[in-house]
């Protein structure tokens, strides 16, 4: 959650933006010369290569890097504007937590699920994978995301897609469907919500509507293909697809099915949207459809004219990407974007369309469209029924300022 | 039809029927799995405390008692008197108790102006805080800092007496000022 106090504009790690980028940028010595590559040998067709290894690495001249804004690193955030493809690698996946990651044997984990249901259960890991499972892939994105784009006030800033948006990332999800779990200890066809409840020092507890628990949402135990990662819950999570991120309880150690939401701290005094009207939202989970341009962005400086693909992402938490347009004359006409398949529910969409520069100046900006019919919003759209001052949920478009001399900047304008 | 051939329609009939019971097997009711919770597993877990007061432990605190825990555990990070520090500003109402948040970014968020729910207090305090040692305060320590922060905020008087009886009672300023989503998809922009 990015409206922390702990987390401050003049902590950012400006050390962090990766190296590709910078040389991209044209300013390669500056931050990539410190940790030196593997020399390649001459002419590698007459060298032995060395053996395979138990663990693989990236290349020695891939640097990509989560970053985070504060000292105490409660969040860190998606290099974006490294990634291609909509598979977040896990090591890069973002990280929100109230109270650091906890250290959890998988040999004393344990599931409890009580409340109004039959047959109050302790499950073990090795319980819940014996289940039937499911995976599926979906992104979890904080619904603090983007607060530093929706207030930006001056004309440009030096922000890359991780310093904004870096707060969303997507995974293919293993585990069993929470409805499955429910189903075993006899839920309570009463029940109207449920507690999920996490084993950190926060001992986090969000609630969750029946109506969501039953849908889609994943008792998960996989990420990638592996184990999750402990950032990531380690080794149970909640996954609730296309619902704000804090939802999603990691290292989940307690279902509590009830006739009412609990009114956890988290749900009320934090994760509720203030309205223009003086009143506030509560339970607003759902993600409404978003999309950044993930390149070029700063900090990229276009290396000549010609023809290059601007690339990016969208996403929603209701259902399919139908459409992603993008303007590159500060939103006077707009193209249709190409869309990678696969294109899934509630999940990262890749979207691609070639673009010639000519040297002028230029604003780039995306706008996704969802299966609902939802467009995303312009920023002035957004403030209109938000106000300028809200916490959460900035799916307004981001606009890109490219230069006559190539260099790019996010372009503000906002609240 | 010779008793081979009404041999092998009888056969196709039974694959045509075990195809079929194999397509549509329905899950079984249960799986049998995990064990069953004891109420020592429940215990020992379930900490949670509902605004109709639900979970609310026994004991009481008063808003002295909590003055002084306040000052030995929760002051350094939260202010002498609430007003903020390193962690969040816990006391203070804002004018004629606005809650124009959204377009207002000089309205403070605290306990007193925006928490909907005294209950919410105690349940966080006593799952979260202190945040070096989280979980050990007992119920009349949570209590009274309950009592201590409702006062501090104008809420409950100095001789409030928290307990599981009192606090569900406690009505907070903006406990009405919350709507539920009507977000829905679609054209509309909310």
């Amino acid at each position: 959650m990015i409206g922390d106090s702990t987390i401050k504009e003049a902590d950012v790690d400006t050390n962090r933006i990766s190296r590709r980028r910078v040389l991209a940028a044209g300013a390669a010595g500056l931050v990539g010369a410190a940790a030196a590559p593997a020399a390649q040998p001459q002419d590698p067709t007459r060298v032995q290569g060395p053996p395979g290894r138990d663990v693989g690495a990236r290349s020695p001249f891939e640097k990509p890097v989560r970053t985070a804004f504060s000292p105490a690193r409660t969040a860190t955030f998606t290099p974006l504007q490294d990634l291609d493809g909509i598979i977040t690698p896990a090591d890069l996946h973002f990280e929100r937590h109230h109270a650091g990651v906890p250290a959890i044997d998988p040999q004393q984990y344990s599931l409890l699920v009580h409340g109004m249901v039959d047959r109050p259960t302790v499950f073990t890991l090795t319980d819940l994978k014996r289940f039937p499972g499911t995976s599926m892939i979906r992104f979890i994105e904080c619904s603090g995301n983007g607060g530093r784009a929706y207030r930006l006030t001056t004309p440009t800033a030096d922000l890359t897609p991780q310093q904004t948006d870096g707060l969303t990332s997507t995974s293919e999800w293993t585990g069993v469907r929470l409805a499955t779990l429910l189903r075993e200890v006899g839920a309570s066809p009463k029940a109207r919500w449920l507690l999920a409840e996490g084993m950190d020092a926060a001992v986090m507890t969000r609630s969750v509507p029946m109506s969501i628990a039953t849908d889609d949402a994943l008792v998960a135990y996989g990420q990638n293909g592996e184990a999750l990662r402990p950032e990531q819950g380690y080794p149970v999570r909640l996954m609730l697809p296309g619902v704000e991120g804090n939802a999603s309880v990691k290292w989940l150690r307690r279902i509590e099915v009830a006739d009412q939401p609990f009114m956890t701290r988290e749900e009320t005094s934090k994760y509720t949207d203030p309205l223009p009207d003086g009143t506030a939202r509560m339970f607003s989970l759902v993600m409404d459809a978003k999309s950044i341009i993930t390149e070029p962005a700063f900090p990229d400086r276009l290396d000549g004219h010609g023809w290059r693909e601007i690339r990016g992402l969208a996403w929603s938490g209701r259902g399919r990407i139908t459409r992603v347009e993008v303007s590159v004359d500060g939103g006077r006409q707009w193209r249709d974007a190409h869309l990678d398949e696969p294109v899934l529910s509630k999940c990262h969409t890749r979207f691609r369309l070639p673009w010639e520069w000519t040297g002028q100046e230029a604003v780039l900006m995306s706008r996704a469209t969802d299966e609902t019919g939802y467009v995303q919003p312009t920023t002035a759209e957004l403030l209109k029924v938000r106000g300028p001052n809200t916490q959460y949920h900035f799916n307004n478009i981001r606009e890109w300022l490219v230069a006559a001399d190539g260099v790019v900047r996010l372009k503000g304008g906002g609240a | 039809m010779t008793r081979q051939v009404r041999h092998l329609v009888g056969m196709g009939i039974a694959c045509v029927a075990s195809v079929a019971l194999a397509a549509q097997a329905p899950a079984p009711a249960r799986y049998g799995l995990g064990r069953p919770a004891t109420p020592e597993d429940i215990r020992a877990r379930d900490i949670d405390v509902m605004p109709d007061g639900r979970g609310l432990p026994a004991g009481s605190g008063t808003v002295r008692d909590g003055a002084t825990v306040y000052a030995a555990t929760c002051a350094a990070c939260h202010g002498a008197k609430g007003e903020g520090g390193s962690a969040d500003r816990l006391v203070g109402r804002n004018e004629g108790d606005s809650f124009a948040h959204a377009t207002n970014p000089k309205l403070i968020r605290t306990v007193g102006s925006y928490w909907p729910y005294a209950t919410t207090l105690f349940d966080y305090t006593a799952r979260a805080m202190p945040f070096q040692r989280p979980g050990t305060l007992t119920p009349e320590e949570t209590y009274g800092l309950v009592a201590y922060l409702l006062f501090l905020n104008g809420i409950v008087t100095e001789d409030a007496v928290m307990d599981a009886t009192s606090l569900p009672k406690v009505v907070m300023p903006a406990r009405d000022k919350f709507v539920t989503d009507d977000r829905t998809g679609g054209k509309r922009v909310k």
